[in-house]
């Protein structure tokens, strides 16, 4: 069984998306692509209404993902959960498949006994611990985002903590949409460890729509490329450029 | 959040009888004893009497938690968490989604701190000392506990006896720890890795007697070891275990049987209050003894020269008779 990446897209939003493709086609889009979507709804003093909650759904099942919506408070733990979920949903899916091709077209997990259940089991674990894992995380920075963002920065930094006590090994990215020029915008671009969120974070400024279909068909982009030499050394450049 | 499907499980009626797909064993449930984020667990009757049910939508996570549970049952000596007893799945009536589960001995007893609130703060060093050297056999045979916290201890008895509950957390060394908690968690307190290796459980261990001692739960603020240590400082029971406490914080303990001797000791040390009793009481008996001895003394003296007059008398008769014709 090929090892290969994990890749998965992070969505952290509080509402609709107001502007811009439909999110569900894209995620379905970043589904075909092989990109898990799992979506996180974020609640602080508001509610999501009806429309928000199903499109947060609709995302996530388009996207083979998982989607979960709580108060900020719990924000740390759920990024993890489904996170861990998520990988877990996919090795899943993708141990299915093999045991399909070598013992019989109806044969899933659920079909096996307990006993062989659990060898699978541990083989999913092993998996689960040992495989690359790319997360790119897309936040909505629209207005009401404003309050959320501090917590949201210490979920991330958490959610680092625990993947990186993994065996295998990390990627992250980090996009905010809606971005100072355009839909969205790289904040932070692919690297192991993302300590530099804690100086990016509060450059960040909230406000406008809400682009969440444009965001994702461009972060489906990012995965193919590998972090830039040149942003390497432009970095810091790039930031100053936008607060200018 | 719970699904609609856990939902279902939560309110299955009691003598409703559960029966396995595979094994084909039957099980009347009897009343709900709790539910966590993966599954409800029951108290059932079966062929082989009062047993725990475990019912669940997620069958990767009953699989997960029962492939722990094996591992355990082959270690000898110390019963590392309930013993399995049946696994299985349930065609439920109703119900669309695929439903696994298992069965474990039912353990009664009472939990950490219920037990500690009824028998008083000093059974929690005590507790504590068991619990390592349950640790210690879990180190060695490559896992970590994880998720450990007072919800997951159970004592029973008597004699009162931890038990391990909810191996939802266990984790291979090495590994990622799976299941966590916040607040006993090395990684929300910034002193430590989420890399499962027995000085994780250790920080647990430190957490759960401070916590013990706290009336309210702690929350992390700021600067984390520096606040550990002005609660240890604030209280009389952690001050007296402050060093062992920093030194499990810390990270510094390779093995959960380091930590237990280091407790043991320190249990072993009079406590400071103790101390100062005792210390007046000796001056006490030192100056009374004192006093003894100069009275003593005194009284010797007195009864030596009684004597040594009484015999000048006797002498003095006797001279006299003899001189007298």
């Amino acid at each position: 069984m090929s090892r290969g990446t994990l890749r998965q897209i992070l969505l952290i939003t509080d509402g609709c998306s107001n502007h811009g493709e439909d999110p569900i086609a894209m995620a379905a889009l970043a589904k075909e692509q092989g990109i898990t979507v799992n979506v996180i709804g974020v609640l602080d003093q508001d509610t999501i209404d009806e429309s928000g909650l199903r499109e947060i759904e609709g995302i996530a099942l388009s996207g083979g993902g998982i989607s979960q919506v709580v108060y900020a408070k719990q924000l740390s733990q759920t990024v993890q959960m489904v996170t861990r979920k998520a990988m877990t949903q996919t090795l899943q899916g993708v141990v299915n498949k093999e045991l399909k091709q070598i013992l019989g077209s109806d044969v899933s997990l659920e079909n096996l006994p307990p006993e062989k259940r659990g060898e699978v089991m541990e083989v999913v674990d092993e998996l689960g611990e040992t495989v690359e894992l790319e997360v790119l995380i897309l936040i909505d920075t629209s207005g009401s985002m404003k309050t959320k963002l501090p917590t949201v920065k210490e979920a991330l930094l958490d959610l680092s903590l625990s993947l990186n006590a993994r065996i295998g090994d990390n990627r992250f990215a980090v996009f905010v949409f809606p971005g100072k020029r355009g839909n969205v915008e790289k904040i932070v671009d692919w690297t192991p460890e993302i300590e530099e969120l804690s100086t990016v974070f509060p450059k960040l400024t909230s406000g406008g729509l809400t682009p969440t279909g444009p965001a994702l068909r461009e972060a489906l982009t990012y995965f193919e490329r590998k972090r830039s030499l040149r942003s390497l050394i432009r970095d810091d450049e790039s930031y100053f450029e936008g607060s200018m | 959040m719970m699904n609609h499907t856990l939902k279902g499980l939560c309110n299955l009626p009691a003598g409703t009888v559960i029966t396995g797909k595979w094994h084909h064993q039957s099980y009347k449930l009897l009343k709900p004893l709790g539910h966590g984020a993966n599954g409800v667990v029951y108290l059932a009757e079966s062929a082989k009497g009062i047993v725990a049910l475990k019912l669940s939508d997620n069958s990767e996570a009953v699989t997960s938690e029962v492939n722990v549970l094996r591992r355990f049952s082959k270690v000898q000596g110390v019963a590392l968490g309930p013993s399995l007893l049946d696994v299985d799945d349930w065609t439920a009536p109703l119900m669309k989604k695929h439903i696994s589960f298992y069965v474990m001995e039912y353990i009664r007893g009472e939990d950490f701190s219920t037990f500690i609130r009824k028998h008083g703060k000093e059974w929690v060093a005590i507790l504590l000392l068991q619990l390592l050297s349950v640790l210690d056999k879990l180190h060695q045979e490559g896992w970590v506990f994880g998720d450990l916290k007072p919800e997951n201890l159970l004592i029973t008895g008597p004699p009162p006896t931890v038990r391990l509950l909810d191996v939802g957390g266990t984790t291979l060394q090495g590994r990622a720890v799976k299941e966590f908690t916040e607040l006993y968690d090395r990684g929300y307190w910034g002193l430590g890795s989420r890399k499962a290796e027995p000085s994780y459980d250790l920080f647990a261990v430190a957490i759960i007697m401070i916590q013990s001692c706290c009336p309210i739960k702690l929350e992390r603020k700021g600067d984390g070891r520096r606040q550990l240590i002005s609660i240890i400082q604030a209280d009389v029971m952690l001050r007296k275990y402050q060093t062992v406490l920093m030194k499990a914080i810390d990270g510094k303990y390779k093995r959960a049987s380091e930590m237990k001797q280091d407790l043991l000791a320190a249990i072993g040390r009079p406590d400071p209050s103790h101390s100062k009793q005792r210390a007046s009481q000796k001056t006490v008996q030192k100056s009374r003894r004192s006093k003894q001895r100069k009275r003593g003394k005194a009284r010797g003296v007195l009864e030596t020269a009684l004597i040594i007059a009484v015999l000048l008398c006797a002498y003095a008769v006797y001279v006299y008779h003899q001189v007298l014709p």
